[in-house]
């Protein structure tokens, strides 16, 4: 045994260490179905109690939708539960391969390939379609997994600055004897709620004949007037060299991710992309749900017009409270309190108001940077956000930073 | 101030500070401890000492605590500096 006392010792300091410095994350115990109204156990141990939940990616109230349960439960009954197998020895299902084409058809590419997560997808495209010869110019605030893609990727890396489109130009320039480049972006960023700007970016590519890549998880279903992501948002609809995204957000909520784009790419990644070629399918049921999800937005925009209905609402009631928060127009709403214990106690008090809502400091944001990042649902009602907003301003009041800009917030941080 | 620092500090200014960012960068703020550089995007930081000053940092070296102060970053390139002289 390897485990002995010196080694649990010296792993119980690191976990000690990181209580010291109020970055600890407990869980908290969900007792129903995810939508706008949940029963959280919290803390462990204690009764059982209804909230409004306001921090899910639940974003067109999909997540427990009874179609969407009874077509899996379909799906259960006719494909069975699990595939036992990687997608290319004897996991690929007559199933697999049409959500591939719905989802190649919705967001306007040549193909599309599944995979077990979106963390998955960005894990692997990289290393399967570019090498050493090529150059990846990352917005500096783009998905951690894609982070850790492109670490696993031999081709040169570079950075710009967020949403500089200066600074992408500068870059583009410098990387001209490359091969080839690649843009790489998020379509939403997951921490701010803003969104990337599609436009200059493809018109920046086309002009340094630079491919782009998008990862639009937080963006697919509701961004643009039928909700195809944030390339139909900004009008560059069928312009996206590769997007990657996930059905565990709007999309129906349970897991699954894909690669979709131009055919030769999306091939690469069949034949190489590791965790295409080394992880299970994506289960049959979650399959059968996901198609269920398309028929959904296909048919009608009735939930990501009320979605956006909900976001512009739910950020006029913040505002109005006296909230510092991060401008944008996506239904991601981070409510800034910069310090790291804060936006714990301010979770925590907004919980013991009926309010589910968690506190994201270090690592997840940068230091300095905590805040209870709210994210709105087409399943919330406008009763819903009225008394989530009259939370807030009760809480917002009792910790006295109602009314406070940043540089005022900020001075009182301590991490 | 000597030309290596000047031109390692305006860099990172340049690089990694928006133009509204009041900080000042001097010789010993904390670039990635500090927030201002991530490791994430020091490749372009280590790219540039590098071809500036034609020297070749082994990843062993192009660590984020070498790279997380401007004097620290002057050091290696000094170090660096002198071992190309060395070889030739």
């Amino acid at each position: 045994m390897s485990f002995v006392d010196t080694v649990r010792h010296r792993y119980q300091t690191d976990l000690e260490g990181i209580k010291a410095a109020g970055l600890f994350k407990g869980e908290r115990y969900i007792h129903s179905p995810q939508s706008s109204e949940i029963e959280v156990e919290f803390p462990v141990g204690s009764a059982v109690r209804k909230c409004i939940n306001v921090c899910a990616n639940n974003y067109l109230g999909l997540s427990s939708h009874p179609e969407v349960v009874a077509a899996a439960h379909a799906g259960l009954d006719t494909r069975g539960y699990g595939m036992s197998s990687v997608r290319f020895i004897c996991g690929t299902q007559d199933i697999h391969r049409e959500l591939e084409n719905r989802l190649t058809a919705f967001l306007g590419t040549e193909d599309t390939l599944l995979f077990p997560s979106c963390m998955d997808a960005n894990a692997g495209f990289f290393e399967a379609c570019l090498n050493e010869q090529d150059v990846m110019i990352a917005d500096r605030l783009v998905h951690a997994s894609i982070v850790d893609g492109m670490r696993l990727c031999k081709a040169m890396q570079d950075t710009y600055k967020h949403s500089d489109m200066g600074h992408l130009e500068e870059k583009l320039q410098e990387h001209q004897d490359k091969r080839s480049r690649m843009v790489i972006t998020d379509g939403v960023f997951s921490m701010d709620g803003d969104t990337a700007r599609m436009a200059d970016i493809v018109a920046l590519a086309e002009k340094y004949n630079a491919m782009v890549f998008l990862d639009d998880s937080h963006a697919t279903g509701f961004m643009g007037k039928t909700g195809r992501g944030t390339h139909e948002h900004c009008g560059v609809f069928g312009k996206i060299d590769v997007i990657t995204t996930t059905l565990g957000k709007a999309l129906g909520g349970a897991s699954g991710g894909c690669v979709s784009g131009r055919r030769e790419l999306v091939e690469l990644c069949r034949q190489r992309a590791r965790p295409y070629l080394f992880s299970n399918a994506v289960a049959p049921v979650i399959v059968a749900g996901a198609l269920k999800v398309m028929d959904l937005i296909g048919a009608s925009t009735d939930r990501r017009d009320k979605l956006e209905w909900n976001a512009r609402y739910w950020r006029g009631l913040l505002k109005e409270a006296g909230l510092d928060l991060k401008e944008g127009d996506t239904p991601i709403v981070p409510v800034m309190l910069y310090d790291a214990k804060l936006s714990q106690d301010f979770a925590r008090d907004l919980f013991d108001e009926g309010v589910y809502a968690v506190g994201f400091f270090f690592p997840v944001v940068p230091k300095g940077q905590a805040r209870i990042r709210t994210q709105l649902s087409a399943a919330h009602e406008k009763h819903h956000l009225d008394a989530a907003a009259e939370a807030f301003k009760k809480v917002g009041k009792k910790h006295g930073i109602l009314g406070l800009g940043r540089k005022e917030l900020m001075a009182r941080a301590v991490a | 101030m000597d030309e290596i620092t000047k031109v390692v500090r305006d860099y990172i200014v340049r690089e990694y500070l928006e133009e509204d960012d009041e900080r000042t960068i001097t010789d010993t703020t904390p670039l990635i401890s500090g927030g201002i550089v991530d490791s994430f995007s020091m490749v372009s930081l280590l790219r540039f000492i590098e071809k500036k000053y034609s020297i070749d940092i082994p990843d062993q070296c192009a660590t984020p605590e070498a790279f997380d102060t401007v004097e620290r970053i002057v050091e290696l390139v000094r170090r660096f500096q002198k071992a190309e002289v060395t070889k030739s």
